[in-house]
């Protein structure tokens, strides 16, 4: 691959190009350190201490050692509610949007004026500002002057307008039978499967380009229909890139912070993890709580890819 | 129905084909797969773009409007006021989001300058030099890639606070390098890989140095990389939320447009409709950027899936 593996070459060549890849690579180096490895290490260390937001220039930065704020995390009846909607919260979300992605991947497989541009709308949802799309949403969903809430009351026959975004649950008949249904948070997931199909649609779409044509037309010639030449034919090659989507999607899923919180702010049985550890860090200043919040959602993101590697397997390539 | 085993075969003729009026399954489902895909893709554009046509209606839409006729899909006036409203400076009435897109821009173009710059010779050496360390410097920036930002939020609050410089756009520039080089330097070495070696060993015979060879050969073969590379990296510092959120909440002066948006969007006073002006102007520049350079980013950012 390189030039000084491909043809023999005298050593003083090889060592400079050696010492030249490192001057070149310095720079990059240096940020990623002082900016991520340095202050992931000190999240671990500021986890085990009491240090408080007001007390930062009295105290300065290293103080005893204590093993209170992850006694207290791990005690605390809102962080099992917060990691148990985290969960619930990641794993639709990464269904939902993977299998709307394919879909739209699939449909989106026949040639017709326009498809470019399709295609390319599909994305708008995963590029566009957060903070705009939000703030969209919100508005649609406003229970005063939304559109869905009046196309829902007038067209729809709610007796209601229904406060999506602040109603913790609702009861909802289906076929008789009242079930309570977790409004909020049903909508922050249909959010999040809005705006990141689009990142499984996009990969899904390159892996079906790339898929060699001959298999799927010895399927036809053999008469297989269309589910079957899918089910057996297309969806075999598309597993590999399907299981890398599914670990990239629950990853970025599960430390989702800024739908969550500039969708709802975590009211209404939205309070994800993350932003319990925002608003332990800024509302109420508590380094050391917060250290110790994020740390053990890493680690509870660590076991969980670990048993997925264990059981589920390696994705074959990297993203 | 198994059908998998026929599949593998080398195929010899078709079947005899059913008389055409026959509704045999395969017929079945073709002109029902061939409905549903019309469907599907009806609804999915309509689901993805109906909020970004609402956004530019409701901005141009009078508030009394609104609320009186909230299923309105078609403006009854058209009112640009709101953009001069969301525009003009807080001396003068408006939210001012004049100063806040210039910040917007000032923050975005440098990380991109800043992020190429550390970039590009990186991903250079990575592709193309054989160093100790080379693999697990990959490793680290994939790693990094992946890694929750919310866990970085915490410890970069508190140094920042600590040595005073949260409220700088510089502190907010570092973080954000950190966060796309990885990432670029990723993009930008699956396509140095493309360039044929042959070149450069050519450049080497003729005496080039490295650095030569770099900047004279490499990089320019390697531009339409480094546009849509330039692009993502604006997009993503453009649309940053977080770590804006953290540094430079309590400065009006420096917000960006996201942030600005947002820390404006809760007050009752500002009317919605000139708040719906601030995310089109917000959005624009991205829906631009991206219809402009469509092909190139998405051809960047999947190289790596088709291969499979």
């Amino acid at each position: 691959m390189t030039l000084s593996t491909r043809a023999p070459r005298i050593r003083t060549v090889a060592q400079r190009d050696a010492r030249f890849g490192q001057l070149l690579l310095a720079p990059t180096l240096l940020i990623v350190l002082v900016v991520v490895v340095v202050p992931i290490l000190w999240t671990v260390v500021l986890a085990f201490q009491d240090l408080r937001l007001i007390d930062l220039r009295r105290r300065g930065l290293f103080g005893s050692f204590t093993l209170d704020n992850i006694i207290g995390i791990l005690t605390s009846p809102g962080f099992w509610t917060a990691l148990r909607t985290t969960l619930l919260f990641s794993i639709v979300g990464t269904v939902a949007s993977i299998g709307v992605g394919l879909i739209a991947a699939l449909a989106l497989r026949r040639t017709f004026r326009g498809r470019t541009f399709v295609r390319a709308s599909m994305l708008l949802p995963y590029v566009a500002p957060v903070v705009a799309v939000t703030f969209v949403w919100q508005t649609m969903l406003n229970p005063q002057f939304g559109i869905v809430n009046a196309v829902g009351t007038d067209l729809l026959g709610w007796d209601d307008p229904v406060a999506f975004l602040s109603q913790r649950s609702a009861p909802v008949s289906v076929f008789g039978v009242e079930v309570e249904v977790p409004v909020a948070l049903l909508t922050v997931m249909a959010f999040e499967t809005w705006r990141y199909f689009p990142f499984a649609f996009l990969f899904l779409t390159a892996r079906i380009a790339a898929l060699p044509g001959d298999l799927e037309e010895a399927a036809v010639m053999d008469g297989a229909t269309v589910s079957q030449r899918f089910r057996y034919v297309v969806f075999p090659q598309l597993l590999p890139t399907i299981a890398l989507l599914a670990v990239l999607r629950f990853i970025f899923t599960f430390n989702e912070f800024d739908d969550i919180y500039l969708l709802t702010g975590g009211a209404a049985g939205t309070e994800v993890v993350s932003v319990r550890v925002y608003d332990l860090l800024t509302a109420r200043g508590d380094v050391g709580a917060a250290s110790a919040q994020a740390l053990v959602l890493a680690l509870v993101l660590v076991v969980l890819l670990g048993l997925y590697f264990r059981f589920v397997g390696r994705p074959g390539e990297e993203p | 129905m198994t059908r998998a085993a026929p599949v593998r075969q080398a195929p010899t003729s078709r079947p005899p084909a059913p008389p055409p009026q026959q509704w045999t399954r395969d017929r079945v489902e073709d002109v029902l797969f061939g409905v549903l895909g019309w469907v599907v893709i009806a609804v999915l554009v309509a689901v993805t773009l109906l909020p970004f046509y609402y956004m530019v209606i409701l901005s141009v839409r009078s508030l009394d409007e609104v609320i009186l006729r909230p299923g309105a899909l078609w403006p009854d006036s058209f009112d640009l006021s709101t953009y001069v409203s969301v525009l003009a400076s807080p001396d003068d009435g408006g939210q001012g989001f004049l100063l806040f897109l210039r910040n917007s821009a000032v923050i975005a173009v440098l990380t991109v300058v800043v992020t190429l710059l550390a970039a590009i010779p990186g991903a250079y050496a990575i592709s193309r030099l054989q160093f100790a360390g080379r693999r697990q410097v990959s490793t680290l920036f994939l790693a990094v890639y992946l890694f929750p930002a919310i866990l970085l939020a915490v410890p970069l609050f508190v140094f920042f606070s600590a040595v005073g410089l949260r409220g700088s756009l510089v502190g907010l520039l570092v973080v954000y390098v950190a966060q796309t080089v990885p990432i670029s330097i990723y993009l930008l070495r699956n396509y140095f890989e493309t360039v044929p070696v042959s070149l450069e060993e050519a450049a080497a015979v003729d005496g080039a140095s490295r650095w030569t060879i770099l900047t004279r050969i490499s990089l320019p073969l390697a531009m339409p990389a480094v546009v849509s590379n330039a692009l993502y990296v604006f997009m993503i510092a453009w649309n940053e939320f977080l770590f804006a959120l953290l540094f430079l909440a309590e400065d009006r002066e420096r917000w960006t447009v996201s942030l600005g948006l947002s820390q404006l969007a809760g007050s009752i006073e500002i009317p919605t409709t000139v708040l719906m002006a601030g995310s089109v102007l917000l959005t624009l520049p991205i829906v631009v950027l991206f219809f402009l350079a469509e092909r190139l980013l998405v051809e960047g950012l999947t190289s790596g899936a088709e291969k499979g």
